[in-house]
């Protein structure tokens, strides 16, 4: 990007700063090691020595063009702001459809489903496993009944729904598909993401059911269904969100979640004998937007170049839209303290600007409150007020890419998809990240970069304001949401009524079928939708899978 | 010669919740401390945890839940430990708790509750002072039983 006098001039320039720093101020070079929060050394001053090797069109270039290092579509935030989407779901179907309708009506432009942990884990209300926890992290959804009543009076054309859900996706998306039949919406109409990437579940979140081979058979049905059949669903939502949860750095993020991408790109391909350019557009992500500002800003441009790189190079696809890295993200979680709350929305809104700058589709702000239980409508509104005042108020939205060309932050992009890059070839080579996972690769990676996070902190290396500096004598106590015990009870009513009234041999004749679907190799969306059309529970679809491919139990690295 | 012997502590992570980054960091901790340790994995009943805890015979088990079902998943491995004889074995726990049902979960015998921002060297600390070696031979078992 410079001529070699540029260059030249800024190796002296630099030596001269130095020069100036080491005399006033002997402590910045010598003694403090800069590092991100990923642990990434960094410099205190970049130069246009640091990016000599980049070449503005090959690597930077425009919005809208390969290698959309600056963003997707041409237009950026000027043609369309991103989808104001927060990740809610409380109770019962009716308590998270209320918390919707709130939601919209102040200015939420997407909505996103936090589930039970027993929906998602494939278990009932009813099922002993769910004791205790119906309702409590989420929405609790038995059936189709559940499914129509948290849709209630949502323009299901209109608003387009994600959907936080893995080893049950096929389940509660076919249970969204029905439901919108029923209020006059056809399969081309409706839009929206179910998460659907289970190989992070074994990375990461470990929320797994089946087996990784068939876990991977059954995203590949979805993906080959939503082609034919809901052109303007994502089908999946290849997630680095949950790697970094589980301690990974912004690099591992990157890495993994490309890695997984490249696995389920290569199944479909495969498997399905799909044209890659037939369903790659509909491949969507989601990263954390963590504290480490212009790291993260780096990470999303870079994921954007990668990406491209890898579909155009690697899949040999054609059309410019199966090139795109379109993503959702949302705020770490893993960043809010418990200590001194309040504070938390101040982080939120940090994250949630390195997200905006990192050109995400779609956001979701983190509560005050997520330290302690689900957020209350009061935090939640602020976290969505965070949103609009950045779109609104800062004026951030107005330039596309406005950090493109720092010399800090285009090194540090190049840098991430350098370190990136090596893992998934180290990932590659180990005959990709069915194989990586198999040996516990990914795990153990995530692990010792956890344990080490948690050692900076404990020794203040690293500093979390409130928790290892700044602490308070005595901390406040805030108002917090509490889930009704009654929820369980009401629910497991609810879904023995459903049992005792709808046609069982119906039920167990399109469980039969899935079965014998499962145990073949027909796609099994048809038979999960009839199967939820019949109302059976989606327990009772989830057994089939278990019964047929088996469980996965963790291997519990640490 | 009892007093020599390492501490054995189980890690657990029980219901259906999967966030286990706080439970893998305490379990390195531990051994990392000089501790014996095993981590269970996430999904685990309490039926499965009071059963590992009694044939890994250890002397403290750490349960972990971010879900909001602390309460009774806690309460539950406690309660089933004592009716399997093996009350001495301490029990505490961690996660997202909120403060006001701490006395709740004390009562029902967690001796003691950790909250993010804990150092591991703070529950290290705690241990040593507070976790004895619960058994004296290992064939007391079988008397209990």
């Amino acid at each position: 990007m410079f001529d070699q006098k540029t260059l030249t001039d800024a190796r002296q320039g630099l030596k001269k700063w130095e020069a100036a720093v080491t005399q006033s101020t002997p402590d910045l070079l010598a003694k403090k090691r800069l590092s991100t929060i990923s642990d990434l050394l960094i410099h205190p001053i970049y130069t246009p020595d640091d990016i000599r090797d980049l070449d503005f069109d090959r690597d930077i270039g425009y919005p809208g063009s390969f290698p959309f290092t600056r963003g997707c579509q041409a237009s950026g935030y000027r043609g369309r702001v991103w989808t104001f989407r927060m990740f809610s779901g409380l109770g019962t179907a009716e308590d998270t459809n209320h918390r919707w309708h709130q939601l919209l009506k102040e200015g939420e432009t997407g909505l996103s489903t936090a589930f039970d942990f027993p929906t998602l884990m494939g278990y009932d209300s009813d099922s002993p496993k769910s004791r205790a926890e119906v309702g409590k992290c989420g929405v609790a959804i038995d059936t189709l009944a559940d499914m129509e009543i948290l849709t209630s009076d949502i323009p299901l054309d209109k608003v387009t729904t994600s959907m936080t859900i893995n080893p049950p996706a096929s389940v509660l998306w076919a249970m969204y598909l029905v439901a919108a039949e029923k209020q006059g919406v056809s399969w081309d109409g409706v839009g929206g993401t179910i998460q659907n990437d289970m190989l992070k579940e074994f990375i990461a979140q470990k929320t797994f059911m089946c087996p990784p081979e068939p876990s991977i058979r059954l995203i590949s049905d979805t993906i080959e269904f939503g082609t034919h059949h809901v052109p303007r669903w994502n089908t999946i939502s290849i997630s680095g969100y949950h790697i970094r949860e589980a301690g990974a750095t912004a690099v591992q993020e990157l890495a993994f979640t490309l890695a997984d991408g490249i696995a389920y790109v290569q199944d479909a391909i495969q498997r399905k004998k799909l044209d890659v350019d037939a369903f790659a557009p509909r491949l969507s992500f989601f990263f954390d937007a963590h504290m480490d500002f212009f790291e993260e800003i780096a990470k999303f441009r870079a994921a954007r170049r990668m990406w491209a790189k890898i579909m155009r190079d690697r899949f040999k696809a054609k059309n410019p839209r199966s090139w795109w890295l379109r993503f959702h993200t949302q705020t770490a979680g893993c960043s809010l303290t418990h200590q001194q709350p309040y504070n938390n929305i101040v982080r939120t809104a940090t994250e949630a600007l390195a997200a905006v700058l990192g050109g995400t589709q779609s956001l979701h702000t983190n509560s005050f409150d997520e330290e302690f239980a689900l957020p209350t409508e009061f935090a939640a509104t602020i976290a969505l007020r965070t949103q609009e005042i950045l779109a609104e108020e800062t004026g951030v939205i107005n330039t596309l890419d406005p950090l493109a060309g720092s010399y800090y932050v285009e090194a540090l992009t190049s840098r991430i998809e350098d370190e990136a890059g090596r893992y998934i070839k180290q990932i590659d080579d180990m005959g990709g990240m069915l194989a990586a996972i198999d040996r516990g690769f990914p795990q153990r990676e995530i692990a010792n970069a956890a344990y080490r996070f948690k050692k900076q902190v404990d020794n203040q290396e690293k500093i979390v304001v409130g928790v290892n500096r700044y602490v308070a004598e005595e901390e406040t106590p805030i108002e917090m949401l509490k889930i009704d015990e009654r929820v369980e009870a009401e629910q497991v009513k609810r879904l023995r009524d459903i049992k005792m009234s709808r046609d069982n041999r119906m039920v167990a004749k399109t469980l039969n079928d899935l079965r014998a679907a499962c145990r073949s190799d027909a796609n099994v969306m048809p038979h999960v939708i009839e199967a939820v059309r019949a109302l059976a529970t989606e327990q009772e679809i989830c057994d089939v899978y278990r019964e047929v491919f088996g469980e996965y139990r963790d291997p519990g690295f640490f | 010669m009892e007093r020599d012997r390492k501490l054995r502590v189980l890690i657990a992570k029980p219901g259906l919740d999967g966030h286990d980054r706080g439970a893998r960091v305490i379990a390195r901790g531990f051994r990392d401390a000089g501790f014996e340790v095993i981590y269970t994995g996430v999904h685990q009943t309490p039926e499965q945890i009071v059963s590992a805890a009694i044939q890994e015979d250890v002397d403290l088990v750490g349960l972990s839940c971010l879900s909001g079902a602390h309460l009774y998943l806690f309460s539950e491995v406690a309660r089933q430990l004592k009716a399997s004889g093996a009350g001495a074995i301490t029990v505490i726990g961690g996660g997202i708790i909120p403060e006001e049902d701490i006395p709740r979960l004390k009562k029902a015998g967690i001796k003691n509750v950790f909250l993010p921002g804990t150092t591991i060297d703070e529950i290290i600390d705690w241990t040593r002072q507070n976790v004895p070696p619960h058994r004296h031979a290992s064939f007391s078992r079988k008397k209990v039983k």
